[in-house]
C-alpha cells in the first residue's frame, strides 16, 4: 500500500509540475523513476521512451502505466495513472467553471483573439516536430502530402469523410508495402515472431 | 446519451492518437464539428488553456470537453476514455505481447500512421490559421483580415526565429503569454 500510495504521489508531482504535455515530461519522469526512486534503469527508460511513441494516447500515461506496472503490476499502473491525471483533472475541472464568463471580460477576449493566432502556429510547429522525428521515404512522404491534402478537401470542400479513414488507410497502405517488399525479397527473411 | 457519447468520441481519440497532445486536435475538432458542440474558435482557446496547464494536453483537452457537456461526471467520462487504451495497451505488450512493437508488419502499419498523423496535424493548423486570417462569411466572398495575417507571420517568425537564437527556442507558453499581451493591445482595448 506504502508503495502504491508512492507511486501515486511521484506522478500526481510530475503531472502538476510539468506544462506543455507529454514530451516536456519526459525529463522529469527520468529524473523521479531512474535517478530518484531508481524504478527504472537507464535502459527502462530508453525502452518506455520507444515504446511510448509507437502507442495511440498521452506519452505520459504510456509512461506512468509502464512504470507503475514494472512496480505493483496492474495496481501499481492504476495508481501511477491516477497519479498521474488527478491533478491536471481538478485543474482543469475548476478552470471549466469560470472560463466563458471570463471570456467576457473585454480585454481577456481580446487576448484569445490573439492567442488564438498563436495556437494556430503552434499547430504547425506540432506536425513539423513528429515529422522531423520520422523515417523518410517516397512511402512517407507520400502518405504525409496525402493525408494533408484530403484532409484539408475536407475543411474547404466541404466533403465528408473521417481522418480515423485516413489513419487506417495509411496504416494498410504502408503495411501492404511492407509486404510486397518482403515478398520482392523471394521470402529471404523469415519473420517469426 | 451524452455520457455514451463523450466515453465513445474519446476513446477514438485515445485510441489513435500517436505522437502526443496535438495528434488529438484533428481527432476531437472532425467530432465537434459533427456534433456542433465547439467551433474551431472555441477550440483553439481550450488548446491554450490546455498547453498553460499542467498535464497531459490530451487529458486536459478531455476533462474539459467532458465537463462542459457532461458536468464532472462528464469529465470522468471522457478522461477515463481518452487514457483508457494508452493504458490497456502498454499492459498488452509488456505482460502479453512483448514482441508485437518489434514485429514488422505492426512496425510497419505504426509507420505508415505516424506521417498521416503529421499530415492531418498540419492541415488542421493550416485550416485554423486560414479561418483566422479569413473570415468566412456563408454565401459570400472570404474577408480579409490584415491585422491576423500579420499577427500570423509575426508570431511564426518570433517563434520559429527564437531557435536560431536560445537552444530550443522560446517554449509555447512564452509565446502564449506574448499572444495575449498583443491580443489585448490590438483586439482588446
Amino acid at each position: 500500500m506504502k508503495q502504491l500510495l508512492e507511486l501515486f504521489v511521484s506522478f500526481a508531482k510530475i503531472g502538476l509540475f510539468t506544462f506543455g504535455g507529454g514530451y516536456a515530461m519526459l525529463p522529469l519522469i527520468e529524473r523521479t523513476c531512474v535517478e530518484q526512486k531508481k524504478w527504472l534503469t537507464n535502459e527502462d527508460m530508453l525502452n518506455v521512451t520507444v515504446i511510448a511513441e509507437s502507442t495511440p494516447g498521452p506519452v505520459a500515461i504510456n509512461c506512468a502505466t509502464f512504470v507503475g506496472n514494472k512496480q505493483k503490476g496492474f495496481l501499481g499502473a492504476l495508481f501511477a495513472t491516477l497519479g498521474m491525471v488527478t491533478p491536471s483533472f481538478i485543474i482543469i475541472l475548476l478552470i471549466s467553471f469560470f472560463l466563458e464568463s471570463f471570456l467576457e471580460i473585454k480585454w481577456v477576449a481580446g487576448a484569445f483573439q490573439g492567442i488564438k493566432i498563436a495556437v494556430a502556429v503552434l499547430i504547425v510547429d506540432a506536425a513539423i516536430r513528429i515529422f522531423k522525428k520520422i523515417e523518410k521515404n517516397a512511402l512517407t512522404l507520400t502518405i504525409t502530402a496525402v493525408s494533408c491534402l484530403m484532409l484539408l478537401a475536407v475543411d474547404f470542400l466541404s466533403v465528408r469523410f473521417s481522418s480515423v479513414v485516413i489513419l487506417l488507410t495509411a496504416a494498410a497502405v504502408s503495411f501492404f508495402v511492407y509486404l510486397a517488399k518482403r515478398k520482392g525479397k523471394g521470402g529471404k527473411e523469415n519473420d517469426l515472431s | 446519451m451524452i455520457y455514451l457519447k463523450l466515453f465513445l468520441t474519446f476513446l477514438k481519440v485515445g485510441l489513435f492518437a500517436f505522437g502526443g497532445g496535438y495528434a488529438a486536435v484533428p481527432l476531437i475538432r472532425e467530432t465537434m464539428t459533427a456534433q456542433n458542440w465547439f467551433e474551431d474558435e472555441q477550440l483553439m482557446e481550450l488548446i491554450a488553456v490546455s498547453e498553460s496547464t499542467p498535464g497531459p494536453i490530451m487529458v486536459n483537452l478531455a476533462t474539459y470537453i467532458g465537463a462542459k457537456h457532461g458536468g464532472v461526471l462528464g469529465a470522468a467520462v471522457a478522461t477515463a476514455a481518452v487514457i483508457l487504451p494508452a493504458f490497456i495497451i502498454i499492459l498488452l505488450i509488456v505482460k502479453v505481447m512483448k514482441n508485437a512493437l518489434k514485429n514488422e508488419g505492426v512496425k510497419a502499419a505504426v509507420d505508415g500512421i505516424k506521417p498521416a498523423i503529421v499530415g492531418i496535424i498540419l492541415a488542421t493548423g493550416i485550416s485554423m490559421a486560414a479561418g483566422n486570417i479569413f473570415a468566412f462569411i456563408p454565401e459570400d466572398a472570404a474577408v480579409f483580415d490584415l491585422k491576423a495575417f500579420v499577427l500570423t507571420a509575426v508570431f511564426a517568425l518570433i517563434y520559429f526565429g527564437s531557435r536560431k537564437v536560445v537552444k530550443n527556442g522560446i517554449s509555447p507558453i512564452v509565446l502564449i503569454l506574448l499572444s495575449g499581451a498583443a491580443g489585448v493591445v490590438l483586439y482588446g482595448i
